[in-house]
């Protein structure tokens, strides 16, 4: 007769972990990970492979040196690195995407306590520093192939991202054949893998369509053109922001109030850097900068328990 | 009105069709002396004692207490210290059946003719709340307001457990009965008995048997879990908000389970307290899932060799539902009063645990609108001021967040011993 396991309640539990919110963020990405390559040709496949592969092993190697607990196996490592090589260039040189990858899992994630401790997003500071810091290599777009019409094959046509040279097609957005980084280009792609996960129930709805609402809104009374309120909705990488980066769970607030919050702040901020700051795209500082205001929000928007019955309340 | 949220689970009432049956009499039963919320009783019998069924064997001078009667007639063989399953010890009664079940002689229908009468002789019945709780039923029928609705527990949102379910399939009169003259004697005006949506065949009987009374409702809940937590039951139905540090009393409200009912009708019929217990035995390690009725202390070994079990296998032995039962480290353990279910699992490996992620799934589901994850964190800091202040007090430990949580964080393990530890000075 075996030993009875004795437990807290509750005995059963969802099947739903960690590892699987990661998986399902990855797949995801498929999507915008194909086009990517679509479009940018096999050298997109060998950068997100490489981001991954070295995220996971920095995540390891720095969980060994660190002595604690190995944690490649809950997938946000690897989710990481696919996230960054979604916010490079496909020319970008190996190295400088190593950088990337070494700063966003061990400076920004496990220095701070790893997995579910790091205030701000990785994948996202990671490419604030590289564009901060390496600033000709980040910014070089090459016209993807199917703008020319020949996918799968390689030709460094400098382009400019449509946000500074402003003459690509509502349609380009859309299917991606612009220039941009690897993620960010195909509209369709990226709303394709953030409908799904909100379908799932991995991310709410409540920060995309605050982010996307506030940028279109602000858009739309800065210039009143519904056209360029789209093109700023599908240019640049706000889609991919708003559905991938500022649904983080980790760096983001955790009340639908503070979510609320959070995605008009982004929008706000990037439309004001897009518009008015000196550099042509906002939406990785813009929710950077919200990161680090998300103690503050979740502070101020905590729930109001049922019956709660509070303090000041009772002196009275 | 919104209703609070909760948590879809898989219901598996596989027990639903299962009429009670009543086990062969059990050779020896052990009775603890504290079966209920409140003061634990002390035995007033003595060894070799000779008691017969329904004598009182155990009393408290607290009136937050039950009386605790004899379950069958026999010989008291031993008087022992007994660790209950939530580690606490109590006194607890041995008795070794004579095999023939004799009432006590000065059994009789309890006479009343007015409120404190009514109430006096509920006391004397060893009524407690038999959803699980076990507060002493007499208790709540003394409140200082006015009562304004009197609502039947019958939602029954654990997975698994039948057994109010069964009681209302079979018992109907006695339910509906027991209801009338509690409205009568309490002059309680309105009662509402909330049943989950997933029992349609014991609302159906329900509402044919209060025939069309206009101060009975039969309330279809949403098969939500926890709909049968206190506070939601009253919210869900009336609208109320039993505010902190309140009682539901204090909001015009008397909640007793439907099985509680029950019972106290067949006591007043008959005049014998509470000494049996209706329950469901299930899980995956049982090859007979079924519902029985036992004598109060009946070791739990022997309903589950009735029920098939294959102890081989059984990993997980719960007392209650899977939600918020108690694990149960042995099988040699007398069912109480507030036994509603036996259950045997097999275990799956335990789960990975991983730092929170702060996916919000917790605070999506908190019927209480909790910010568990932060209560956690907190706990962990040891920090009285800020477990105040996300109000940890009012966390009934329904295990929703622990449910849902991709961390397997464990939740509800940290908001129990938070709450102990805001108790301590």
């Amino acid at each position: 007769m075996k030993k009875l396991h004795i437990a807290t309640s509750p005995h059963m539990r969802d099947s739903i972990s960690t590892q699987k919110v990661m998986l399902l963020v990855i797949a995801a990405l498929l999507p915008s990970a194909v086009a990517a390559v679509v479009h940018f040709g096999w050298r997109a496949l060998l950068l997100m492979v490489f981001c991954v592969v070295v995220s996971v092993a920095c995540e390891g190697v720095c969980r060994q040196i660190m002595k604690r607990e190995q944690t490649i196996k809950d997938g946000s490592a690897a989710l990481t690195g696919l996230l960054l090589a979604m916010n490079l260039p496909v020319t970008l040189p190996l190295w400088e995407a190593a950088l990337g990858c070494f700063i966003a899992i061990v400076i920004v994630k496990q220095l701070f306590g790893g997995l579910g401790q790091n205030f701000a997003n990785p994948a996202i500071t990671a490419r604030v520093v590289l564009m901060v810091s390496l600033a000709p290599d980040m910014t070089h777009w090459i016209l993807p192939k199917t703008a020319a019409g020949n996918a799968f094959s390689y030709d460094a046509v400098s382009s400019a991202t449509p946000l500074v040279s402003g003459n690509a097609s509502i349609q380009d957005l859309f299917w991606g054949s612009t220039g941009g980084c690897l993620g960010e280009t195909c509209a369709a792609a990226i709303l394709f893998g953030g409908l799904f996960l909100i379908f799932m129930g991995i991310i709410s709805p409540v920060t995309p369509l605050a982010y996307l609402g506030t940028v279109a809104a602000a858009t739309f009374i800065a210039t009143g053109s519904v056209n360029e309120m789209f093109y700023q909705l599908m240019a640049g990488g706000l889609l991919l922001g708003a559905f991938f980066m500022a649904t983080d769970y980790v760096t983001t607030p955790i009340t639908a109030k503070g979510k609320l919050i959070f995605g008009i702040g982004c929008g706000l901020l990037t439309f004001l850097i897009r518009f008015y700051g000196s550099f042509p795209e906002g939406v990785s500082l813009a929710i950077l900068l919200m990161n680090i205001l998300t103690p503050y929000i979740d502070k101020f928007t905590m729930t109001h328990p049922f019956g709660a019955v509070s303090k000041k309340k009772e002196a009275k | 009105m919104r209703k609070l949220k909760g948590i879809r689970l898989a219901h598996e009432k596989r027990t639903a069709e299962s009429a009670f049956v009543t086990l062969p009499l059990p050779q020896k039963v052990l009775i603890p002396m504290s079966m209920h919320m409140g003061a634990p009783c002390e035995p007033l019998v003595k060894l070799k004692q000779q008691v017969s069924v329904g004598e009182c064997i155990g009393a408290s001078d607290a009136f937050f207490s039950a009386d605790i009667h004899a379950s069958v007639s026999g010989t008291v063989t031993a008087i022992t210290d007994y660790r209950m399953p939530n580690g606490n010890y109590c006194k607890a009664v041995e008795i070794t059946s004579d095999g023939l079940q004799t009432p006590y002689s000065e059994l009789k229908p309890p006479v009343y003719t007015n409120r404190e009468e009514y109430i006096a002789a509920v006391r004397r019945s060893g009524a407690v709340g038999l959803g699980g709780a076990g507060f002493p039923t007499h208790f709540k029928l003394t409140p200082k307001n006015k009562i304004e609705y009197l609502i039947i527990n019958a939602a029954e949102c654990e997975p698994y457990i039948t057994s109010d379910d069964r009681t209302m399939k079979e018992k109907q009169q006695e339910i509906i009965s027991s209801i009338r003259r509690m409205m009568k004697m309490l002059e309680i005006p309105e009662c509402y008995i909330g049943v989950e949506g997933n029992k349609p065949e014991a609302i159906r009987i329900l509402t044919e048997c209060a025939d069309a009374d206009p101060a009975i409702t039969i309330v279809t809940l949403p098969p939500i879990y926890p709909q049968g937590a206190e506070k939601v039951l009253i919210y869900n139905i009336t609208g109320r908000i039993v505010a902190e540090g309140q009682l539901p009393s204090d909001q015009g409200v008397i909640v007793l389970n439907v099985s509680t009912m029950a019972f106290l009708e067949e006591y007043f019929r008959t005049g014998m307290p509470l000494v049996s217990r209706s329950l469901t035995i299930d899980g995956d390690a049982v090859d007979r899932p079924c519902n029985v009725t036992v004598p109060v202390g009946t070791s739990m070994r022997e309903v589950l060799e009735y029920a098939k079990c294959r102890f081989d296998d059984v990993s997980r032995l719960i007392g209650g539902g899977p939600m918020m039962g108690l694990g149960l480290p042995e099988y040699d353990m007398p069912i109480t009063k507030t036994n509603n279910a036996i259950l045997a699992f097999t275990m799956d490996k335990p789960a990975t645990v991983t730092a929170c992620i702060r996916c919000g799934r917790c605070l999506n589901v908190c019927p209480l609108n909790l910010m568990p994850t932060s209560m956690e964190q907190a706990y962990r800091k040891r920090d009285k001021a800020e477990l105040e202040a996300l109000h940890m007090n009012l966390c009934m430990l329904c295990g929703c967040c622990s449910y849902v949580c991709p961390a397997n964080r464990p939740l509800v393990e940290s908001h129990r011993l938070a709450k102990d530890f805001l108790r301590s000075k």
